[in-house]
């Protein structure tokens, strides 16, 4: 879009497509996709060369992919998404590594940003994903004794168990929950772009 | 004769202590008073909100927002608009634009007046938390005139802003706690309009910032509790992912309103407070001077939006709702309101960050899309949550007292760091 986006993206093909990486622009923002195996090498030359000098992890999350497009979805379940920031160059970039389906693994960026730690952590409360390297996996959200991976898509949003104190017994109990998932507008997907055309133009009146 | 036994003790700390600003369980290992680790068990609060907006159409998860960093409200949704925005690829009016930035700002203060009063009061200053709240309440009644709302406002919404700004202000009602001279006085200010109000506020304010900085700046035991505790290096700073005062307070001049403008920050003049050590005392000083600049701010708003009367909220009734009184009579006007509340409006495919400079850093949202009337991933940036990891960092080799005080630096609140 603009221009020093599209210098940066420049940038990046010419130094990542040789390692598998592919380069993006959209809406704006530059989003990198390298291979797994190649995370780690790109997170330190994305931190410590001169042309992108991203200094900050400024967020990182999974994202579950099973239910993309009502199951349209055809690529890798998981992918950790990493939004850098460079202060010195004052630019962003979005990076995105897939993950095996089976095992889904990745090289912690710990040692390249130490706040990767917790970030890391709540991604594999979240959605159970394993960070290899990272100094102390250990649930961060969920409650101390939890079972499962919350935001993934096949866990329900009224999760598993419900708690409740027992009088008889003088402890927490545990036991099924008992209230219903309810949908109350359910959900769509409208392919036709009714929406996007092109009335943006309407609020830029009154200007001063 | 045998030396004495040397253990470190392991502290629990909260989750339900005044001083942890929320529900934080802190396990603090220690040598005598000092801390060697501060390992804080956060979630106690965690709702979910990430999931939840995932089975809530776009509109629906905008109160969200709200309940998240619960001190300023409207930034929050801010960020989530900005999203929204971004992706359907429209602009807002730009009288909607300057009073967004308008309500940040009163955010700003908001949030701040919350943080100096609650700072002050864990280390040691009763007083500042009083002096806090008296002009807290005046900024409240902003929210309330505006949105009907005290808290969670839900007043920026994709396309503009909820309604325009009111011309008069709720007053105060004779009652047994207030006579009529009573009700007169606290309704002086209350005569005319919502702008009215806000720019008495801004005339008020600086002396009201004079008189916080009587109490503390030059407060001995606030600079025994404050100066050279928890020095974060700028370098450091970066490293742990810092933003807001907190990497201003370390000496980067950072600020998404100045680097990255959005909305009408680029026509606004303001300055950016960076402090040199980077530590607490400093870190005060930034937040104080920022109330100072967001009250320049608010003037120049109020100043702009006395002149320029107009749209608030875009005309595109796919992704805004129409006039409750063309609703009755027009046709296509009921249906465009019975489809924008039944089932909403969706989303192009693809993919967008948007943030914004939050009173505690940089508040980002991350939304992906399938195409679908609901968000398919929302993910929230909060500032809290980065600052908060680097509690261990900042406050090893500091006593125990100590840890109250970078805990209030930080400027935490659960509702943004569990969320």
């Amino acid at each position: 879009m603009s221009e020093p986006n599209q210098k940066l993206a420049e940038l990046i093909r010419s130094r990542f497509e040789s390692v598998g990486g592919r380069c993006r622009e959209a809406l704006g923002e530059v989003t990198l996709e390298v291979p797994r195996e190649q995370l780690l090498e790109s997170c330190k030359a994305l931190r410590d060369e001169a042309g992108f000098s991203f200094e900050e992890l400024i967020d990182l999350c999974a994202i579950d992919y099973s239910e993309f497009g009502n199951g349209g979805w055809d690529g890798p379940r998981f992918a950790v998404v990493y939004h850098l920031l460079s202060i010195t160059r004052n630019q962003r970039l979005r990076l995105r590594v897939f993950l095996d389906d089976d095992r889904p693994v990745v090289d912690s960026v710990v040692s390249v940003w130490a706040t990767a730690n917790w970030f890391e952590r709540e991604a594999f409360d979240l959605f159970g994903v394993l960070f290899e390297g990272h100094p102390d996996l250990r649930r961060i959200l969920t409650d101390y004794g939890f079972i499962g991976h919350p935001f993934r898509k096949d866990f329900p949003l009224t999760g598993n168990v419900e708690m409740r104190y027992d009088e008889a017994r003088k402890r927490v109990v545990y036991e099924p929950v008992s209230i219903e998932t309810r949908i109350n507008v359910p959900r769509v997907i409208r392919d036709d772009h009714r929406f996007m055309d092109g009335k943006s133009s309407e609020g830029e009146n009154g200007d001063a | 004769m045998a030396m004495p036994e040397i253990r470190n003790y392991t502290l629990n700390f909260g989750p339900q202590h005044p001083a942890a600003h929320g529900v934080l369980r802190l396990v603090l290992e220690m040598d005598g008073e000092v801390i060697e680790r501060a390992d804080p068990h956060i979630g106690l609060l965690h709702r979910a909100t990430e999931k939840l907006a995932e089975t809530r159409t776009y509109n629906q998860a905008l109160p969200y927002m709200d309940r998240l960093d619960y001190v300023s409200m409207m930034c929050n949704e801010h960020a989530y608009v900005m999203a929204v925005e971004k992706m359907l690829g429209v602009s807002v009016p730009i009288r909607a634009q300057y009073i967004r930035v308008m309500f940040d700002e009163i955010t700003r203060i908001l949030n701040h007046l919350m943080w100096i009063g609650a700072h002050g009061l864990d280390i040691g200053a009763m007083t500042i938390f009083l002096y806090a709240f008296r002009e807290r309440e005046d900024l409240m009644d902003c929210y309330e005139a505006v949105s009907g709302a005290r808290m969670h406002a839900a007043y920026y919404r994709p396309g503009g802003v909820y309604r325009d700004l009111p011309d008069s202000m709720p007053k105060y009602e004779t009652s047994k706690w207030h006579n009529a001279q009573d009700v007169e006085r606290l309704n002086r200010n209350r005569q005319g309009s919502l702008l009215d109000f806000i720019e008495d506020f801004t005339v008020r304010f600086p002396a009201c910032v004079d008189e916080y900085e009587t109490l503390l700046t030059e407060n001995r035991i606030w600079k025994q509790r404050t100066v050279d505790i928890g020095i974060v290096t700028p370098e450091r700073a970066l490293q742990l992912g810092f933003t807001g005062p907190m990497i201003r307070g370390s000496g980067i001049a950072w600020d998404l309103r100045k680097k990255q403008p959005y909305e009408v920050y680029d026509r606004l003049e303001f300055d950016i407070p960076v402090g040199t050590n980077g530590d607490t005392y400093d870190r005060y000083l930034v937040r104080v001077e920022e109330m100072r600049q967001s009250n320049r701010i608010i003037r120049q708003c109020v100043k702009w939006l006395r002149e320029n009367p107009g749209p608030v909220m875009l005309d595109n009734h796919k992704i805004t709702p129409p006039r409750r009184d063309d609703v009755k009579g027009d046709m296509e006007s009921l249906i465009h309101h019975f489809k924008l509340f039944t089932e909403g409006y969706s989303i192009p495919e693809g993919e967008a960050y948007a943030a914004v400079e939050h009173p505690k850093g940089e508040f980002g949202i991350y939304m992906v899309s399938d195409g679908a009337n609901k968000p398919y991933r929302l993910k929230i940036r909060a500032p809290g949550f980065v600052h908060l990891s680097a509690l261990d960092e900042m406050s090893r080799g500091h006593m125990l007292a100590d840890v109250v005080a970078i805990l209030g630096t930080q400027d935490i609140v659960f509702g943004e760091v569990d969320r």
